[in-house]
């Protein structure tokens, strides 16, 4: 149980947080032949394409609505449509997904009511998916704006049913929150297959964001779900939501269309794949797999080995609600002692962290509260703190620009996990120190030294206070 | 007129910026401020250009006043290095709320400020302004100004608000800040008759270090660099030095100019890139210092030095020479800096294949056109297809460019180097010559090329042949159908700023007798945005009034 607590400071100093436009911009990159745009200036594109460009390693589609000064006086209502035009010209997309940004929620145009009517005036978009949502900078932060648009997705695709329809059972949503590489989102795929069941991510950078050779390039996405696969989810058996930030999204899709939905909060850790595997073999009727049984003994052999080395670490972590709770509680249940956390934006999670305090503030906060820990978890902008105090940075998260592999690392599923008490136990092992021979040698006469420059030194203290 | 406008004119007014000689009065005025084509641009902003200037002075807080997107998804992404503080590389932003945006954000900057003060103790603060707060009206000029009085130091404002413009508008309204406010505040402890400023280096990827022994060795003294590795009290007191450089042509030029006119500090443009250009640019700052009063005896040992080192640099790139000679290069900067670039390689022995001159000058292009003949080849806007077919074909062997578009050459199994903002080589002076020639045969010589283009011995056809097959056909249909070719021809883009395509220009020349640039600029806003394609309509007014499509009369 950990006290929530805001950062009371007026600067934020070495930022944990990114803005919400870009997250909702990473929502769409999982949807198949889109055009993710941010609706705003062109350097807020910028800044986020150089993000993500240097943490996939990929050409990445983003584009902007390009406002200047004059537009973001005016309004912006024309370059959405400049751009809508634009963009179907030169890359005839199947879906345009655009994100909103400070600049134009600082004026507040109504741009769903403008897309309606533009669609009115331009039947020959009749095919084109468009979603609007937004996510204004000065509010919230990358999880949050992933999962709005996640949220709008579905309301834009989804066909509203007014009786539940006929159900294929063996098709299950897995809405897939901001937390999950591809790789995660590889290893979730397989697991739900080895019951039969067919799954259906939601978004699915799995297919756009994983590194591969692509046949032919595209300005648009690569891979990833496409606008019928969504709009078929309304008849799914089951959604899966992973990561709190998915639960407006479950909640959204079993309104529209009554699909009932399993909420888990985190797949890091033993007991929560047990659940989450015992829930698959439940609602596909078949029993679990014997591949999944020796990932699980495996798991529990290198829970053994690792303990050694995680019990009574000290450890702090900077991450967004959802990563955060996935991997500080599975640490936690490894011995580990979280002595900071801190995180971007609100989430009911916070409360039940297995921390004293959680913090929502940025990695200055954080170094403060890593000072004489064994290891700081964070993204790479860890790595300018973990130089200052000595202590090494296991990178996890968004933006991870000075590793390979950032988008292929998995920690969900009993492999998963396992992986990850590999990687940070071997950390551990590394920093280990040999004793020497004057390693336990009390050298008793600079003791007496040290006591007494201590006691001055409090006495210089008190004379000051008085 | 805001202040902020008036900046920006006078920016526009620049007389030492070659793109404004040429244009008329109310075109001036207009500046060059590009009308960006929504959904089809790409760019940095003119807060990224402030930043990108100004953040390498290595000891003073850098303050972003926005909403958390302007500085949190981008900070400490950028390669200047330092020899000392580290301050520059601490990411400090108001990360404006609702409240903020709602009430103002003049307190939350205030006091910002006093705690970067109070925990970091740096002599002086920044202080960005972004888009957000520029809408809402936060004077940060006024806030600066209270804060200076009341705190007892330096607190500078850098007015460039993403939406004025590009990132090269910022880099030049960054000038303008630390010319209104830090240049000329502090007087240096003391000058020689060898000190100059270098103007436009930031020490990307610790390049000015590849120049310095050099300069050290010569006794020349580096009073300021604006902005790679300065402290804030050399920028403050750079006003003194005898002469400047300024180097990578036109980010920087409003400086170096007015330190011209204000205190009387001649500069020159020079490149450390290439080593005829490092020998020439080590000259001209010997030649400028003499002219200003250092003795004559520098340039001989300035010479003395630029021989022995040219001889070290060619002995160590003579063993490349032989490998790299007729590779060609295809090399995409989307920045000033082509020409510089292109001299270098050229002395590796390397072709050109072709070049980007999206954002070059004009200047810069002639120069293009100077070293490579006049045939080159200039990419102004390759689609990433047609630059997988350009290197697919092998009309180039490697692709120099930005960390963007290197999934393009990657993805095609095209060996492919670095050469922007981000990279991690260092590449200036002689040092740095020898270094690119050695990256650039690495790169070409790893065998992982031919294990990579093996396709799976399962696969009928590689995915390569498809893509070749399909170009082909799609060549083959074209000859085979002119009526289809035509509309290719004429579907070709011209000016992107306003996506204007052949065919409208010529049917715009046809319909009105139009008989200048300036016309079919009126007629169709072709080449008025950027002005980058005013060559292009040039020379298809050229060739449509040689065919005769025009009375000759209006044909001017
Ligand atoms: S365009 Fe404006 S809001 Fe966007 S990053 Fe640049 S300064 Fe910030």
């Amino acid at each position: 149980m950990a006290l929530v607590k805001h950062s009371k400071k007026s600067c934020a100093v070495n930022p944990l947080k990114m803005s919400q436009p870009i997250g909702g911009a990473l929502a769409f990159m999982g949807v198949s032949n889109c055009m993710p745009v941010l609706h705003g200036s062109q350097g807020c594109t910028s800044f986020g394409l150089v993000l993500f460009v240097r943490h996939f390693r990929e050409a990445i589609p983003l584009q902007t609505t390009a406002m200047n000064e004059v537009a973001t006086i005016l309004g912006g209502l024309d370059n959405i449509e400049q751009s809508i035009l634009n963009i179907v010209k030169r890359a005839n997309p199947e879906v345009i997904g655009i994100c909103s940004t400070g600049v134009t929620e600082t004026k507040g145009d109504d741009v769903d009511g403008y897309l309606k009517s533009m669609r009115q005036r331009r039947p020959e978009l009749a095919d084109l998916g468009i979603v609007y949502v937004s996510t204004p900078d000065f509010k919230d932060a990358f999880q949050d704006g992933f999962g709005k648009t996640v949220t709008k997705i579905i309301e834009e695709f989804v066909p509203r049913y007014e009786e539940s329809p006929q159900r294929a059972p063996a098709r299950v949503n897995v809405l897939a929150g901001c937390h999950l590489t591809p790789g995660d989102i590889d290893e979730l795929r397989d697991i739900i297959e080895c019951f039969g069941l067919e799954p259906t991510f939601l978004p699915d950078l799995s297919g756009s964001l994983d590194g591969h050779i692509p046949e032919d390039f595209t300005p648009t996405t690569l891979g990833g779900v496409t606008k019928a696969d969504i709009a078929r989810m309304g008849t799914a058996g089951w959604t899966l939501a992973i990561g709190e930030q998915m639960r407006d999204a479950a909640v959204a899709l079993e309104a529209r269309a009554g699909v009932p939905f399993a909420l888990f909060d985190r797949l890091t850790g033993l007991g929560v794949n047990d659940d989450f595997v015992a829930f698959l073999s439940k609602i596909s009727g078949r029993p679990v797999p014997l591949k999944i049984r020796r990932l699980r003994g495996q798991l529990v052999d290198s829970m053994l080995d690792g303990h050694f080395h995680f019990g009574g670490k000290r450890i702090a972590i900077g991450a967004e609600p959802d990563l955060l709770w996935s991997v500080g509680s599975f640490l936690a249940e490894m011995g580990a002692e979280i002595i900071g956390a801190v995180t971007t934006t609100k989430s009911p999670l916070l409360a039940k962290f297995p921390a004293e305090e959680v913090l929502i503030g940025d990695l200055e906060d954080l170094e403060q509260r890593a000072e004489g820990s064994d290891l700081i978890i964070t993204h790479s902008h860890g790595r300018q703190a973990s130089e200052r105090l000595g202590v090494p940075l296991f990178r996890l998260g968004l933006p991870t620009f000075d590793r390979l592999g950032a988008a292929q690392e998995v920690s969900v599923g009993y492999r998963g996990t396992r992986n990850l008490i590999f990687a940070i136990g071997n950390i551990f092992i590394a920093r280990t120190h040999e004793p020497d021979a004057e390693t336990w040698r009390q050298d008793f006469q600079d003791h007496a030294h040290a006591g007494a420059a201590a006691q001055s030194n409090q006495l210089v203290q008190i004379e000051t206070i008085v | 007129m805001t202040s902020l406008a008036n900046k920006i004119q006078d920016v526009f007014n620049e007389p030492g910026c070659d793109k404004n000689q040429g244009k008329s009065e109310k075109e001036r005025k207009k500046g060059c401020t590009k009308q960006l084509a929504p959904g089809a641009a790409a760019g940095g902003c003119a807060f990224d250009g402030a930043k990108i200037a100004l953040q390498p002075i290595t000891d003073v807080a850098h303050l972003v006043h926005g909403p958390i997107a302007c500085e949190g998804n981008s900070w400490d992404n950028r390669g200047a290095k330092s020899s000392s503080s580290r301050l520059y590389r601490t990411g400090f932003t108001t990360d404006m709320n609702e409240n903020d945006v709602i009430f103002g954000g003049e307190k939350r900057l205030y006091k910002s400020i006093k705690e970067i003060l109070d925990k970091y103790d740096p002599p002086a603060v920044f202080v960005y302004q972004t888009c957000v707060p520029a809408m809402t009206g936060d004077d940060i000029g006024a806030v600066c100004k209270a804060a200076s009085a009341k705190f007892g130091k330096p607190i500078i404002p850098v007015i460039s608000p993403g939406f004025v413009g590009p990132k090269n508008l910022g880099n030049k309204l960054a000038g303008e800040a630390i010319l209104d406010h830090v240049i000329g505040t502090v007087e240096p402890q003391y000058t020689t008759p060898y000190d100059i400023n270098i103007i436009g280096e930031y020490n990307l990827a610790g390049e000015l270090w590849q120049v310095k022994p050099l300069l050290d060795e010569l006794g020349i003294r580096i009073l300021s660099c604006i902005s790679g590795d300065a402290k804030y009290h050399e920028v403050a007191s750079s006003h003194r030095a005898k002469a400047a450089m300024m180097v990578c042509s036109k980010a920087m030029i409003n400086v170096a100019r007015k330190m011209e006119e204000r205190y009387g500090i001649p500069f020159f443009e020079g490149s450390f890139y290439g080593i005829g250009d490092m020998s020439d640019s080590l000259r001209e700052i010997a030649r400028l210092l003499i002219e200003r009063g250092a003795p004559a005896e520098l340039m001989e040992r300035t010479e003395a030095v630029i021989a022995r080192e040219e001889a070290r640099a060619w002995a160590r790139i003579a063993p490349f020479k032989e490998r790299l000679t007729g590779k060609r290069v295809l090399l995409i900067t989307g920045g000033v800096k082509s020409w510089s670039v292109v001299a270098a390689l050229q002395e590796a022995g390397l072709e050109i294949a072709g070049t980007s001159v999206k954002k070059s000058t004009k200047e810069d292009k002639e120069k293009i056109k100077e070293l490579m003949g006049q045939d080159a080849h200039m990419i102004d806007d390759m689609t990433p297809r047609e630059m997988y077919k350009m290197l697919k074909e092998a009309r180039a062997d490697i692709m120099l460019s930005g960390g963007r578009s290197q999934f393009i050459a990657l993805k095609a199994k095209m060996p492919w180097l670095d050469i922007n903002q981000e990279r991690h080589h260092a590449y200036a002076g002689y040092e740095g010559m020898v270094e690119l020639v050695e990256e650039i045969d690495k790169a070409l010589y790893n065998p992982v090329w031919a294990q990579v283009r093996l396709p799976a011995p399962w696969e009928e056809t590689s995915w390569e042949e498809r893509a070749t097959k399909a170009l082909e056909a799609e060549a083959a249909a074209l000859v085979a159908d002119p009526e289809r070719a035509e509309e290719a021809r004429r579907a070709k883009k011209v000016c992107s700023c306003h996506n204007v395509n052949v065919g409208a220009i010529e049917d715009a020349l046809r319909a009105d007798g139009l008989g200048s640039v300036e016309a079919i600029g009126g007629a169709t806003h072709a080449g008025t945005g950027c002005g980058g394609c005013q060559g292009k309509i040039a020379e298809i007014l050229d060739a449509m009034s040689s065919a005769g499509a025009i009375p000759a009369s209006k044909a001017a």
